[in-house]
């Protein structure tokens, strides 16, 4: 049960080229902007691994829910939930850096605790902390459950942090000049690398999660099987040593 | 559900009455972590004063760690007797995070004491610290017991629980600041917002356990 | 510009780089068990 080989050839392929035309619109085509000169090419990059960290981790979450309701308890549901959490765990961290490199010319500094950043930066932690339960040994279905709990445990808690980062902020700094400004200045040009960002990224993401799915089977069927298989090792070397 | 959560409350209790880890270990580890805040930072009173918000919730914060894993830790071996004893989920749920927040209530009395003798703090609106406190208390309490529970007969559970919990407390810990620095700096009319959330907080986790907690009970 | 640069660069070498040990992880994984139907 995973995507037929042409469909992940063709998401490949196409992350790469719509990967090209955005790059080449945001590095050529795009004109600088009044208020931030050069650097709102980051448009083209930033936002999309932003919104594509918080779809991943959207994914575990239902991927989870799926897993815990007994009628729809499949082990597809706990794979695609763990394939998607790594993802997204890497989109977070490129936020992050993104981010951090946007901001250094802008404000100055390479990090500071604006809302956002300082939400993103616990996503972050929050599903490190995930990927690290998932490596915890135990039978499949104790360690499913526990991943699944782990996970909804976390997203619970994203609402929360975007609530009080955001009012911690408004306290702490007034407004500071958002990395994202209203699109009355953005133009056509802006409005396109944007786009092709997204759907670039987004074919990237989907790619990924596809493959990193493909793993998690490999890895579980591999956890079965691999007793057998170091039974037949030992067995094979006994043979040989038997003299013809 | 509430008979078997006042049962399980009061078993955990009396074992640390007996035991008296919180008492003499947690409290001591609270009252160090205040000190040792005071020699990392600029020994001019002025920096502790401002800063005994965020300090003060830090040491919470450490101590609920201490306060979770001990509260898992004493099911260990017995887990399996829990489940069996035919005792809601939802009540062991209340009561273990029950018995948690009374210990970390506890604390918090002594930490405040602590932090107005030792940073000079001056506590303007007591029931804005009360509240917050409150919230805050059930909060932690809630999401800590979860998050043992998960993590309980594992290994690597001393190390994983501060990595799994801390991020998820973190929100606990910025607006339980902004409530106590909004006490401490007389404007108490700051602080309700904050409130607020430390509410939707403790109510988020509460309802989560209450729900969840028969799933993790299931056979370890 | 070249923070412009660094972002792009960053987030594409990042990404493939990922790609990378994915493919290789599943490779070796299918290596290491037993021929099968997939």
């Amino acid at each position: 049960m995973t995507a037929p080989r042409w469909l992940t050839r063709a998401l490949g392929l196409g992350a790469l080229a719509f990967a090209a035309a955005a790059a080449i619109d945001g590095l050529w085509v795009m004109g600088p902007t009044a208020e931030q000169g050069d650097y709102s090419r980051l448009l083209v990059v930033h936002p999309p691994v932003a919104t594509l960290a918080y779809v991943g981790f959207g994914i575990t979450a239902i991927a989870s829910i799926l897993y815990l309701w007994p009628r729809t308890r499949r082990r597809e549901w706990d794979l695609l939930a763990g394939a998607s959490a790594e993802v997204g765990v890497v989109f977070c961290g490129l936020t992050l850096i993104t981010g951090s490199i946007w901001g250094r010319p802008v404000w100055g500094v390479w990090w500071t605790w604006d809302a956002r950043l300082t939400a993103e930066a616990l996503l972050f932690a929050l599903f490190l902390g995930y990927l690290a339960l998932r490596r915890v040994p135990a039978s499949d279905h104790v360690r499913a459950r526990r991943c699944a709990i782990a996970a909804l445990i976390a997203c619970l808690d994203i609402p929360i942090d975007h609530y009080a980062t955001s009012w911690w902020q408004t306290l702490h700094q007034g407004s500071s000049i958002d990395l994202l400004q209203p699109d009355k200045h953005l133009d056509t040009a802006h409005n396109v690398g944007l786009g092709l960002g997204f759907i670039a990224l987004g074919l990237a993401f989907a790619w990924l999660v596809v493959h990193r799915y493909r793993v998690e089977q490999l890895e579980a069927r591999y956890e079965h099987e691999a007793l057998s298989i170091a039974l037949e090792a030992r067995h094979a070397e006994g043979r040989v040593e038997v003299p013809a | 559900m509430w008979r078997d959560a006042a049962l399980v409350a009061g078993k955990d209790l009396r074992i640390e009455a007996r035991s008296r880890v919180a008492t003499n270990q947690v409290a001591p580890f609270a009252m160090l972590v205040l000190v040792l805040f005071a020699f990392a930072l600029d020994p001019d009173r002025g920096v502790l004063k401002q800063a005994a918000g965020g300090l003060y919730w830090v040491a919470v914060l450490f101590s609920s760690l201490l306060a979770v894993q001990r509260s898992a830790a004493i099911e260990s071996g017995d887990r399996d007797q829990l489940r069996m004893s035919g005792l809601d989920p939802a009540g062991v749920f209340l009561g273990k995070a029950g018995a948690v927040a009374a210990q970390l209530a506890a604390l918090e009395v002594l930490l405040g004491v602590g932090i107005v003798v030792l940073y000079n703090a001056h506590i303007a609106s007591v029931g804005l610290v009360v509240a917050a406190c409150v919230l805050a208390t059930v909060g932690l309490a809630a999401a800590g017991t979860l998050y043992s529970s998960l993590a309980a007969g594992l290994k690597v559970r001393d190390t994983l629980l501060p990595l799994l919990l801390l991020p998820v407390a973190a929100p606990v810990l910025l607006a339980a600041t902004e409530a106590w620095q909004a006490a401490l700096g007389g404007h108490p009319g700051d602080g309700t917002q904050w409130l607020e959330i430390l509410g939707a907080f403790a109510v988020v986790y509460v309802a989560f356990g209450v729900v969840g907690y028969g799933a993790l009970m299931e056979e370890a | 510009m070249s923070y412009v640069y660094a972002g792009y660069g960053i987030t594409f070498i990042v990404l493939v780089l990922y790609a990378l040990r994915v493919l290789a992880r599943g490779r070796a994984l299918r290596r290491a068990l037993p021929p099968d139907e997939r």
